[in-house]
């Protein structure tokens, strides 16, 4: 069965159909890619999966978004439990203005996990998960924000692995970073997918061929073609996809 | 143990936290603006009696304890009239130099921290600054002309602060497009950035009136007179005003309790002015803000 | 030729312009100059009512008195000289108005002139006495010791304990029950509305919706355009009674109705200022927050609140400033009695409510006037650093939030 499954979802921002009726399934312990253009709804749709467009005044969405075939818009889904089971990873590095500790024991914490013992072992577990434990062991309780910007987006990456979700998402997480970081960052996902189902999208044709198994092209609010990534990149079916991935347009 | 274990009771109890503390927070501001109208229903209410055409009109008698508050209203007036001519021309032209001459070096950073300083020193300092350099110093003695001096330094700041963002808020582009036409920067000042920015700043004089017609402290020693049936001749005599009359009809006076009905009239026409201030600064923010659509 | 003309205009317009742009800075330099020069003359002022003098025998050591020590020893509360480090013996008082008890008033002559010999010998007479009498009366011949003419120090003024500026003898000017008066009232007024201003401004930050803030905003920025002396009228007519019924005491006008009407009038102010910072944090920050699974609640009180919290203490020294410098509406609620505060039920005098309330009465250029003057000065540096303060901490947070 699918992890993740998408039936003809439309999203609008008040008058503006931002989605227009997307369909398409994911499954467990895979990373899929969301690729295309600037605007074209990638990171909208990614956004569905943990609710965070719910905060987004004057929006609405019609179709149906299931995770473990259970509806996540469903009137008795509360928010910060699917939340819980669906981490994110964001553009830029966001740590909180805590410790390092603090940072990755935030979500434990605010999930109501008092033991300190066991939250000592879900940090330290987390940062090792993210390639980040032997680079700040001796400074757990340093401000995050001393450090680098790929450390930091690790440490995010930490941070949503803490609160064990099934599933990850990741909007763009190396489009801030420099190349050496980008890299470890995509070993990273490459590793977590044993565990994790990863969603990411990304503006780097590279790294989706890199790190992803199945690649789904956004153009225009709608999907226009989703595929195994070798498939996508050796032999799309669309024109559309085609000229992007070769970069005539986008 | 992992986390879930325990979510179900948890993810309860974390809900109905925020909703008691959220429903907390509402109240509050609930009760915030309950006590705003509950101040301002009360003077309304209260001086509502209070206000006729004989009150409005009417020289004082009795000490303040009947009669009409008409010199209290022009010498609030004359001392609006007066700390506007003099704070709103070097402050519009203070503003213009800020945001427009001065590049973003010390010079700007010392006027405007001087500028939050002198808008941070307490109203009664003014007074005191006042009665010694104008009162005093320059033997103008209590008269409109010292206390709209003292009132036009309290306004400086406000008026600075309002045309520097009035500025602020217009597009480099405007600037650039007419520089690049030939004009000099004076001539883009004066025909492009000016009457773009000119609705903001007159929202912000507007402010600025309904700030300085309160102000009791600044005038007390250097204007204010607390009794006259005259009105002034000319701007070197005492006058007295609106706030300074409630004042001296609240606190003090043989028949306090005769003077209330006084005193509410005379709060509800000072509220009211403020209002009113506040009401024509939004009307204007949002006809302009409709028609000259900026940035 | 046109054109250099136009180019002469240009720069005089901009010498104008620059020229009002240190308008600001003139005003502050002149309020500077004037308060200081008024207030710092106030410690060559004589310690007793001017125009008179303090005379002893001339074998009692003490050679000096406080004004403290003055206004005791006429107060009878001082009795023995060796309370004043001199010798064991009783004070015994004489006031220049008291002559009339010692001798017969034709013998002080038609013009007065036999005075100094009669003030005198009234002294010889008695060694335990201080005299206090007219300057003028003061004569070569005379044995008695007038004490040199002393100036008020600056711990007469900064660390007296009495604020009694028409007092005779010696006229009191201890500003510490002033000060206590002004932070007491101050500060209870921002405990008040601390709770109030930050929660409303969690509330429009964070829970409004944008068409309440649209309605609330306004409204509060109209609460801070109301004249003080309007709260202060509304305060005496409503507050202060109530207070009064409420804690059954014989005046309502106390250090409580200050604080509550300072607190509402630091309402808009500390609502604004911390909204304002609640509302810089980045959206991310928030996000990350809720990504997590924390209910928005969590993410108010352990994101959004932490990260604003320079932004939330420059809104309380704001306030404490504001309420320090208030004037109006503190003068027309507190009583005005200037004694050391041991109670927000007690009347209360602040910095500002003694100078708009005494200046008045203060003879230009007197002691009492300079003093009044120096008042304005602690005002001035306090609200400077007030200010200081502020500029710093929202420095702070910028720089934190990057």
């Amino acid at each position: 069965m699918s992890k993740l499954a998408a039936k003809d979802i439309h999203f609008y921002y008040g008058d503006f159909e931002a989605l227009k009726g997307i369909t398409m399934e994911m499954t467990a312990h895979t990373v899929t890619a969301f690729i295309g253009p600037s605007g074209c709804g990638k990171s909208t749709f990614l956004r569905l999966f943990n609710r965070m467009n719910d905060l987004v005044d004057g929006s609405r969405m019609t179709g149906l978004l299931s995770m473990d075939g259970e509806d996540i818009y469903a009137r008795n889904i509360q928010v910060d439990e699917l939340r819980k089971k669906v981490g994110m990873v964001f553009q830029r590095p966001n740590p909180f203005p805590k410790s390092i500790f603090e940072n990755v024991a935030y979500g434990l914490r605010v999930n109501g996990v008092k033991d300190s013992g066991f939250i000592a072992s879900r940090v330290e577990a987390s940062l090792r998960a993210a390639a980040l434990w032997d680079e700040v062991k001796d400074k757990l309780r340093q401000s995050a924000f001393s450090l680098s910007g790929g450390q930091q987006q690790r440490l995010c990456i930490a941070r949503a692995l803490a609160i064990e979700p099934s599933v990850v998402l990741m909007d763009e997480p190396a489009s801030a970073l420099d190349p050496i970081s980008t890299a470890k960052i995509e070993e990273l996902i490459f590793e977590l997918k044993k565990d994790y189902t990863i969603v990411i999208v990304t503006h780097n044709m590279q790294q989706a061929a890199r790190v992803s198994d199945k690649t789904a092209f956004f153009y225009l609010g709608e999907l226009i073609e989703y595929d195994d990534t070798k498939k996508i990149f050796l032999n799309p079916r669309v024109e559309a996809t085609q000229n992007y991935i070769t970069g005539r347009f986008g | 143990m992992s986390p879930e274990t325990k979510t179900g009771h948890v993810g309860r109890s974390k809900r109905r936290n925020q909703a008691i503390a959220f429903g907390i927070f509402r109240v509050l501001g609930f009760v915030v603006i309950a006590i705003l109208f509950v101040i301002i229903g009360f003077i309304v209410i209260k001086g509502a009696g209070a206000i006729s055409w004989e009150f409005l009109t009417g020289m004082p008698s009795e000490g303040g304890a009947s009669g009409g508050i008409f010199p209290a209203i022009v010498g609030t007036l004359c001392l609006v009239a007066g700390s506007v001519l003099i704070s709103f021309p070097i402050g519009v032209l203070s503003g213009i130099y800020i945001n427009e001459y001065a590049h973003n070096n010390w010079v700007v950073r010392f006027i405007r921290i001087m500028n939050n300083n002198l808008s941070s020193i307490p109203s009664v300092v003014f007074g005191l600054f006042g009665m010694s350099l104008f009162v005093n110093t320059l033997e103008w003695g209590d008269s409109i002309i010292a206390g709209s001096f003292t009132l036009a330094l309290l306004a400086l700041p406000l008026v600075i602060r309002t045309t520097e963002e009035a500025l602020k808020s217009i597009d480099d582009s405007f600037r650039q497009g007419s520089l690049a036409l030939g004009a000099t920067k004076l001539q883009t000042i004066r025909r492009v950035i000016l009457p773009m920015a000119y609705p903001n700043i007159i929202t912000g004089l507007i402010l600025s009136i309904g700030r300085v017609s309160g102000e009791t402290a600044p005038i007390l020693f250097t204007v204010a007179a607390s009794f006259l049936s005259h009105l002034p001749g000319s701007i070197f005599e005492p006058v007295m005003a609106l706030p300074y009359h409630l004042y001296v009809i609240s606190t003090s006076g043989t028949d306090i309790e005769a003077s209330r009905t006084m005193a509410y009239g005379t709060a509800l026409v000072l509220v009211a002015i403020v209002l009113v201030a506040n009401l024509v600064a939004n009307a204007l923010r949002n006809f302009f803000g409709n028609k000259v659509k900026m940035n | 030729m046109k054109k250099a003309f136009k180019r002469f205009l240009e720069r005089c317009t901009e010498g104008l312009l620059l020229l009002s742009g240190g308008t600001t800075s003139l005003a502050i330099l002149l309020i500077v100059l004037f308060l200081f020069r008024e207030g710092a003359s106030f410690f060559k002022s004589p310690n007793i009512e001017s125009g008179y003098v303090l005379a002893v025998h001339p074998e009692n050591p003490v050679n000096h008195l406080s004004p403290e020590q003055i206004k005791r020893i006429f107060d009878s509360e001082i009795v023995r000289w060796d309370e004043v480090g001199g010798p064991a013996m009783d004070i015994e008082l004489f006031r220049f108005s008291d002559m009339v008890q010692y001798v017969p008033e034709e013998r002080l002559g038609a013009d007065f002139e036999h005075v100094p010999a009669v003030v005198d010998s009234i002294v010889m007479a008695h060694p335990g006495m201080i005299a206090f009498y007219p300057e003028q009366f003061v004569a070569p011949e005379q044995q008695l010791k007038v004490f040199p003419e002393a100036t008020i120090r600056p711990e007469d003024y900064f660390l007296g304990h009495d604020w009694q500026p028409t007092a005779h003898p010696a006229p009191q000017f201890g500003v510490i029950p002033l000060v206590l008066g002004t932070l007491w009232v101050s500060l209870f007024a921002v405990i008040f509305s601390l709770p109030f201003g930050v929660a409303v401004a969690v509330y429009l930050a964070e829970i409004a919706s944008e068409r309440i803030r649209k309605v609330f905003k306004p409204l509060i920025e109209l609460l801070a355009g109301i004249p003080s002396v309007v709260y202060g009228f509304f305060g005496l007519v409503v507050i202060v009674p109530l207070i009064q019924k409420g804690f059954n005491l014989p005046v309502g006008e106390t250090g409580l109705a200050g604080s509550i009407v300072l607190a509402i009038m630091a309402l808009p102010t500390i609502i604004t200022v911390a909204e304002d910072s609640m509302r810089t944090i980045p959206r991310s920050m928030k996000e990350a927050s809720l990504a997590l699974g924390a209910t928005h609640w969590q993410t108010v009180y352990r994101v959004i609140i932490p990260c604003s919290i320079s932004g939330i203490t420059a809104a309380i020294v704001l306030g404490i400033g504001r309420a320090i410098g208030e004037t109006m509406a503190v003068l027309m609620v507190t009583g005005n009695a200037a004694i050391i505060p041991h109670s927000l039920l007690e009347p209360v005098r602040t910095i500002p409510a003694t100078i708009a309330a005494e200046l008045g009465e203060a003879p230009k250029g007197g002691t009492h006037y300079e003093a009044l003057f120096l008042l304005g000065c602690i005002l001035f540096v306090i609200t400077l650093v007030v200010s200081i303060t502020v500029e710093i901490i929202s420095s702070k947070q910028k720089s934190n939030l990057t």
